[in-house]
């Protein structure tokens, strides 16, 4: 293969930018507004982006700063725009992320909250969470992971041990946390979730516009997660310290770290692991899904079996899809991410063991550019992965398969079910579909039955 | 719950007609706090220049900027499509600390080398002043090697907000006017300013002015191109729609170049013949003002049938609007008139003081007039005035549909062509397809009524 040339420029990036993660993050806590301390664009643009993706409404403050603030500090608006929030919101927690501006300018943030609170603090202040997020370091994953630890390092409290087990999902779906509650709740396992913005950013028609929706993990919940059974982290990608590390050598909750439950053999990892820590059998609902999967594997493999496929998206996102798409016979040839966690060949080859499939090019760092130009060379035959690889799929007629984030040519993205049998289930008709659609709009004949 | 008592510094960019004298604060800095519509000055600035398809837009920034402005209009192209690519900097922490001139000036060699543009906008983002890098310095340099204009867009995002963005655009622009050949040019000429070509709009526009004997010289900037801006002060005379984002580039022309201006808008069937009829007298020839008639008849003959089917429909229904610029507004209240509906609120991000005023007069009593709004004020107006139909942008829209209000898209993302007169037919057609939608009767807004 010839190498490829590498550019300054990044083209059509296939990442996002740090506070975006971390906003997605607070969303997930019951009573939290998100709060970006920068100038107003970022929240604006980052809320269209989230906006379009999960057709919900989504409120993020800002600071708003301007000229004048980024020579003298953004102290003095952080405050205002807290007190503006808490009035006008009522909030019980605010997660405030830095942009790269109030990085650049160097804002002590956590002083600046210390001042605050000691200036306005009462009784029914919001509780304020703050972390660190300037987007010319790490993604939009890096964004959510960071915000996801900076609420347990800064809310979980000392406790009493209890029957709890946290479990810590990553950047999923709505339906996909939704999907993880029901798996949990068959166990009869009581569990903590964070975050959960399965309700906040996928919530029912109402009569109202909620100031703040309803939903996301309890308050009290989290500042109980130290107290916990067990946590259990999906993510083969995840960066060295997060959430789960802080509850383990902070708290001594007991870590298993473990991939997203994407396709078969990661599900049952994960079940298995599930079992593990209650000492319960699979409920058997879970295992008839499994059951009903394989078989559809088999009725379906033919359509699917040796078509050249590209994954790309968030790192974890990618190993669990390019599992997934090995077990049932695609090959993907090309595991490609904005991200560069270093970690995601590591994890696509422990995913691939022993399914006999070759290893596919891995890529972290790369935009769209390269995606499409490795893309063009491997004869790809599928893409899977958001959105922004439409251009890609469209140039070379393929089919596609939409995942993750950010679906905004289609409706129902936070509908989409990546996880479990049941996941595995959707996406294997789906894929299976599109390859057969794909067959018989070529075909000359025309053809109606399959 | 969207009753809360509205932030007392927001007290004044409220108004509503009828109650007191009319005063309106505006064109302010977002209130911290206050989760404001608004985006920033890179906003203002990739907006307006983005139709330009035959340019290299580089952003130098962390990445953020660049991808949230990634192939998000719907601005056409009849040619090249350099416009839809999203290019990045995409400084990172090293780059932060020592400086980002070397990398751009790499990407922006590379980029040029690579895509063959006629000219280079290198976007500024909020850090860029903070560490140090002299954009003009590099642009100025790479310019020279390739032989093509390379301009800066002082768009650093925490200078000012949108309208300052597009002052940033039109400096840009500026530097390239002036430079290209205007032999040719019929002294019946026009650039066509402040439309963007969402969904082929502009082709329809140059098509009616064609129609009454002007040639078009520069579209600015939808299916825009470098050479045609270079040579756009061959025109006689600047037609500028919307509100401010190209006037600043009318007013610099005018300085430099003699060339008078006229503001129009194409939205609404009384503004886009107005906008013929205006430009048919500027140029004083009985005959362009004939068939300028014509072409307003003809188009009509076939329009007024068709809308009288919506009118029908949609007669008496509310309708509330909030959109970027106030120019917009004004023809979507006279828009809304013709097919019989109600404007009960109106609102933009960046109106000024005579927009305000403009709004003001040719509202109904009991209106609410609103700068700069966020999303808990405009669900309370919904609300209050029982609204049946919102139109604004993507922001705008999941606010209306959470509370079970029909919604009409009219911001720069759309793909439906709204302006001139074919326009107002599929307007009518939106707004038609929104608010008779079954499926309102099943929101617990109408639910409740049902009851009651």
């Amino acid at each position: 293969m010839t190498k490829m040339p590498s550019y300054t420029a990044t083209t059509n990036a296939c990442k996002l930018c740090k506070p975006l993660g971390a906003s997605i993050a607070f969303r997930g806590i019951e009573g939290c507004v998100p709060f970006l301390h920068g100038s107003q664009g970022c929240a604006t643009y980052i809320r269209r982006y989230i906006i379009s993706h999960f057709n919900e409404p989504i409120d993020i403050a800002s600071s708003s700063l301007g000229e004048k603030n980024a020579i003298f500090g953004g102290g003095p608006n952080l405050k205002l725009g807290l007190k503006n929030v808490t009035a006008k919101y009522s909030p019980t927690l605010i997660g405030i992320a830095t942009t790269c501006l109030t990085e650049t300018i160097g804002d002590d943030v956590p002083m600046l909250i210390a001042e605050y609170q000691k200036e306005f603090s009462s009784a029914q202040s919001p509780i304020l969470v703050h972390v660190s997020t300037p987007s010319y370091s790490g993604t939009h994953m890096e964004g959510f992971h960071a915000a996801v630890r900076a609420a347990v390092e800064q809310l979980a409290g000392s406790t009493l041990p209890n029957d709890s087990i946290n479990l810590l999902s990553g950047f999923v779906s709505p339906a996909d946390i939704r999907y993880l509650r029901e798996v949990t709740k068959d166990f009869g396992i009581a569990v903590t979730i964070l975050p959960d913005y399965s309700d906040t950013l996928d919530g029912p028609a109402l009569d109202d516009y909620p100031l703040i929706p309803e939903g996301g993990t309890k308050l009290s919940a989290i500042r109980t997660m130290g107290g916990a059974k067990a946590t259990v982290e999906l993510g083969a990608t995840l960066p060295e310290v997060t959430a789960g590390t802080v509850l383990r050598d902070v708290h001594g909750t007991p870590l298993h770290r473990t991939p997203m439950p994407m396709g078969i053999r990661a599900t049952d990892t994960f079940f298995q692991l599930l079992t593990e820590l209650t000492g319960r059998k699979i409920p058997t609902c879970h295992n008839a899904a499994r059951g009903r999967l394989i078989d559809s594997m088999v009725d379906g493999h033919k359509y699917v079996f040796g078509k050249k496929a590209v994954v790309y998206g968030e790192e974890d996102l990618v190993v669990g899809m390019t599992a997934l798409l090995a077990e049932i016979g695609v090959r993907p040839v090309l595991c490609a991410s904005g991200g560069k966690s270093n970690r995601m060949a590591e994890g696509i080859a422990a995913a691939l063991q022993g399914l006999g499939c070759p290893l596919p090019i891995v890529k972290e760092d790369v935009d769209f550019f390269d995606i499409e130009t490795l893309a063009e060379e491997l004869g790809v035959e599928l893409v899977v992965g958001h959105s922004k690889g439409y251009a890609l799929a469209r140039r070379q007629n393929l089919p596609m398969i939409r995942v993750g984030f950010p679906i905004h040519d289609r409706i129902g993205g936070q509908r989409i079910l990546h996880l479990g049998y049941q996941g595995a289930q959707t996406l294997f008709d789906l894929i299976a579909n599109a390859l057969i659609e794909k067959k018989q709009n070529d075909s000359p004949v025309g053809y109606s039955y399959m | 719950m969207s009753t809360q008592p509205l932030l007392k510094e927001r007290s004044n960019q409220i108004h509503r007609k009828g109650s007191a004298p009319f005063e309106l604060d505006c064109n302010k800095d977002s209130l911290a706090g206050a989760v404001s519509q608004r985006a920033c000055v890179f906003c203002g600035s990739r907006v307006v220049l983005y139709p330009i398809a035959d340019a290299l837009h580089l952003v130098h920034g962390p990445i953020g900027c660049a991808v949230y402005t990634w192939d998000i209009r719907g601005a056409l192209s009849s040619g090249p499509e350099l416009h839809r690519l999203s290019f990045s900097t995409d400084l990172q922490e090293l780059d932060v600390i020592f400086g980002g001139e070397k990398k751009l000036e790499k990407a922006l060699n590379e980029l040029i080398d690579r895509h063959q543009p006629k000219a280079a906008f290198v976007y500024s983002t909020c850090i860029v002043g903070l560490i140090g890098d002299d954009l003009e310095a590099v642009c100025k340099k790479v310019a020279a090697e390739k032989g093509i204009p390379v301009l800066p867009v002082q768009s650093d995002g925490v200078k000012g907000n949108k309208r300052a963005g597009y002052e940033a655009a039109c400096n840009a622009m500026a530097r390239l006017v002036g430079t290209g050949d205007v032999a040719g040019i019929s002294k019946h000429s026009i650039n066509i300013l402040g439309d963007f070509n969402l969904a082929g709009e502009i082709w329809l526009i140059r098509d009616y002015f064609q129609r009454i004997g002007i040639e078009v010289v520069a579209n600015i900037t939808g299916d825009g191109r470098v050479a045609d801006i270079q040579r756009c002060h061959g025109a006689a005379l600047n037609v500028v729609q919307c509100s401010g984002a190209t006037q600043d580039l009318a007013n610099m022309m005018r300085k430099h170049f003699g060339i008078p201006s006229l503001r129009v808008s194409y939205f609404g069937v009384e503004d886009m013949a107005e906008a013929l009829y205006a430009v048919a007298r500027h140029f004083g020839e009985p005959e362009m003002l004939g068939k300028a008639r014509q072409v307003v008849k003809s188009e009509l003959a076939t329009l007024l049938p068709e809308l009288a089917v919506y009118k029908k429909a949609l007669a008496g229904k509310k309708a509330a609007i909030y959109v970027g610029g106030a120019f917009k507004a004004f023809s979507l209240v006279k828009a809304f008139r013709l097919i019989g509906m109600d404007v009960v609120m109106v609102g933009s991000q960046t109106g000024t003081r005579e927009d305000y005023f403009e709004l003001e007069e040719i509202t109904d009593e009991g209106t609410i007039i609103v700068d700069d709004s966020n999303p808990l004020e405009l669900s309370a107006f919904l609300k209050e005035k029982d609204v049946d139909l919102f139109v604004g942008g993507v922001k705008e829209r999941p606010i209306a549909y959470k509370l079970g209000v029909a919604f009409c898209d009219h911001n720069h993302e759309r793909k439906e062509m709204l302006a001139g007169f074919t326009g107002m037919l599929n307007f009518a057609r939106e707004v038609y397809g929104s608010v008779m939608s079954p499926v309102w009767q099943f929101v617990p807004r109408r639910r409740e009524e049902k009851k009651s």
